[in-house]
């Protein structure tokens, strides 16, 4: 496979390779980039260039591409055996806690793993205590991890701001906990567009939402204000609807709209 | 090249002309010296290109493993998947032959989009499951390379039918089947509906299923573009044109009941291009109809239905183009499908009527705009057509799947593709939809027709 490519330029194309991954969330760059504007283009075009140039940088590419997708769906898997054994919440529970997150019991205090990733085992003793609350920002759950947050049939509070993965199908998957659910933010979410927000309505018991800094939706002041009449009974947080609204004409100013006087 | 040559030759004696001017700048029409010179240097210099040959490079390609007649997102699904389950990286050589590169005809252009898991037999349940899944993960599945990633614009709202009371039964064990084949539906009675969606007259309903998860309607346009690139960066190649002649090849052979059987293979397709009469024969091994809506004409050039009637050789591929607007007519009243022009008339006085009487708030509707597409219409039982041809050997099936085709697109292919690659149905078992039925007279019926 390499000997179209001579071998210093092997090493280059590697070391090319690697900082756009470390720097960036995989090829479609979704997490946003680390590395200045200047250097980034300069880069890209050169690893664009030896890409349309070499089948094996492309293949490559693509299989380091596939290679970080796979890790996401490792992280995504079901617990069934954990459910078996420890009961569902402390499965939920783990799952949130090994991708980041932390996870409220009822009566209990907030678990969180520390900066290493460990933390503490007492959960796997409440067979039977239900979670309250879990805060799932920035990790990278996605549509089938999601098996393993339904677990936590009485969950009150959800919060998946800055998720890169959750969009509008994780969104349509939110109706089994429509019972307790009471808050739910999905504040900074890349993928969450009007469309997911508004199969949002199996919630009937939500009473707070926050939908604020939501890039892919098209038009925020008319969502917020089509939430709030979808979701009668829950306070819409983070938008400010009158935000884009053009001044009416009362507000114009006075000499285009009145006669010059004589 | 120049840069090497300049120093050498000319251009000694163009920057050492006179010392003094070197200062004070080159003159004026400097570019055109350099034009004038890279003239003379490409005249001087061998390999300038002669066009002795004619230009080919509209016409396809003089072998393809596969052809695959019809490039809407049927034969696209199957062209993609032939790719990825090869097992050599390379190993195929797949073309797909469209005659209109606009796609201005093509059912999946003018589909609604809808995808929904709300049938009766269990092989549409596991099409639809599968291809929503695929939406889902479209950009693995169809990741390339410095590509943006595709947004098909999925809204996921649930598809909600409503059941008289003769059809509530029928309702309830199509929604156990649907159940048992993991999709996520639910039956509601009519209390349950009004408190749900209050703008709904339940009068005359008995039973109501909705759909939670899975169903609602996505862009076709953004999954035709996105299979088309994928598919242009595997290596499968597309030609503009006309299927108009299969050469075929007869073998006279007995069967076990010392029947005389003829089968046929095709083993090679003419492509004739657009406004003119030139057309490259393409040999190949397996051709692939996947022509929608004209699938049996592309069917009768090989051969299929040229006999005595009630035979095998006789039986025709069922499959004709069928026009919708809005919604299905009644079975006598079928629009001309010369044409798509939409009758707005047959709105007004057939749809409207049931809409305003459903859902009072349309009484006030206006129609704003309106389009019109065709179904691959199987006349035989409104099901797809998949697998091989019994007597043409080497002819596969992905067809006539009367309006489904969009939303089983991305499970058909895949099963076509098995088919192919390892001789039998590997994950979806789709025997049902086989050509054999329409000379059998087994019938694959939907209860439900949407």
């Amino acid at each position: 496979m390499w000997d179209l490519v001579l071998g210093d330029r092997r090493i280059n194309s590697l070391r090319l390779v690697a900082p756009m991954l470390n720097g960036t969330r995989g090829i479609h760059r979704l997490g946003g980039a680390v590395v200045p504007e200047g250097n980034q283009k300069k880069e890209r075009t050169m690893l664009q260039f030896l890409t349309n140039h070499f089948y094996d940088v492309e293949a490559l590419r693509g299989y380091l591409f596939q290679r970080e997708m796979s890790k996401v769906h490792l992280k995504n898997r079901s617990f069934t055996w954990l459910e078996e054994q420890h009961g569902p919440y402390s499965a939920g529970a783990f799952f949130i806690l090994k991708q980041g997150g932390a996870v409220k019991f009822r009566d209990k205090e907030w678990i969180r793993p520390d900066k290493y990733g460990h933390f503490s085992p007492e959960f796997w003793n409440f067979r039977e205590v239900p979670v309250e609350a879990v805060d799932a920002s920035d990790c990278e759950i996605n549509y089938e991890g999601l098996d393993n947050l339904l677990l936590l049939k009485e969950l009150q509070s959800l919060s998946l701001q800055r998720c890169p993965h959750v969009d509008d199908w994780c969104l349509s998957r939110l109706y089994p906990l429509a019972d307790s659910l009471q808050e739910l933010s999905l504040a900074g979410c890349p993928r969450v567009s009007e469309r997911g927000l508004a199969c949002l309505h199996h919630l009937q018991n939500l009473r707070r939402l926050d939908i604020s800094d939501l890039p892919a939706v098209s038009n925020p002041g008319l969502t917020q204000i089509l939430v709030e009449e979808m979701l009668p009974n829950c306070q819409v947080v983070g938008v400010d609807w009158a935000e884009g609204l053009k001044l009416g004409p009362e507000e114009q100013p006075q000499d285009t709209a009145s006669p010059v006087p004589a | 090249m120049i840069r090497r040559v300049l120093p050498h030759g000319l251009g000694r004696g163009l920057l050492t002309r006179r010392p003094g001017t070197r200062r004070g700048g080159f003159s004026l029409d400097w570019d055109g010296k350099v034009s004038e010179i890279k003239k003379k240097i490409k005249s001087i210099l061998p390999g300038t290109p002669c066009d002795v040959l004619p230009d080919t490079s509209h016409l396809p390609p003089e072998h393809s493993d596969v052809v695959i007649v019809g490039g809407g997102v049927l034969g696209l699904s199957v062209a993609y998947w032939l790719k990825k389950l090869e097992n050599r990286q390379g190993g195929m050589q797949v073309l797909v032959v469209e005659r209109d590169h606009t796609y201005s005809q093509a059912s999946t252009g003018l589909s609604v989009g809808g995808i929904c898991q709300q049938f009766s037999l269990p092989e549409n349940i596991q099409l639809s499951l599968f291809s929503a899944s695929f939406l889902r993960n479209i950009n693995e599945y169809l990741a390339v390379t410095d590509a943006p990633p595709l947004d098909l614009q999925f809204n996921p709202s649930g598809y909600l039918l409503l059941a008289s009371e003769k059809d509530a039964a029928a309702m309830e064990s199509n929604v156990k089947v649907q159940k048992q084949e993991g999709a996520k539906v639910c039956l509601m009675s009519p209390d349950q509906l009004r408190n749900k969606f209050p703008w709904i007259n339940t009068e005359g309903v008995a039973l109501a299923s909705y759909g939670m998860e899975n169903e609602g309607w996505f862009d076709p346009w953004c999954l035709l573009h996105g299979l088309r690139q994928k598919l242009a960066s595997m290596g499968v190649s597309f030609c503009q044109g006309e299927v108009t002649r299969f050469v075929t090849s007869s073998q006279c052979m007995l069967t076990t009941d010392d029947e005389m059987v003829t089968l046929k293979s095709i083993h090679e397709v003419h492509v004739k291009m657009d406004h003119s009469l030139e057309y490259q024969p393409v040999e190949c091994a397996i051709v692939i109809n996947a022509a929608g809506a004209w699938s049996a004409q592309i069917a009768a050039l090989a051969g299929i239905g040229k006999g005595p009637p009630g035979t095998l050789q006789g039986t025709k591929l069922p499959v004709e183009p069928r026009k919708r607007s809005l919604s299905p007519p009644l079975q006598e009243e079928e629009p001309d499908p010369a044409n798509l022009e939409v009758d707005h008339d047959f709105f007004q006085e057939k749809v409207w009527p049931h809409l305003a009487l459903r859902v009072p708030a349309f009484e006030t509707l206006k129609v704003q705009t309106a389009w019109a597409g065709y179904y691959d219409y199987n006349t035989f039982d409104q099901n797809g057509v998949v697998g091989p041809h019994p007597l043409v050997v080497n002819m596969y099936f992905a067809t006539g799947f009367s309006g489904h085709g969009l939303q089983q697109a991305p499970g058909v292919g895949r099963a076509v593709a098995e088919m192919i690659l390892e001789g039998s149905f590997q994950t979806i078992d789709l025997s049902p939809f086989l050509f054999n039925r329409f000379y059998l007279g087994e019938k694959t019926q939907e209860n439900n027709i949407m």
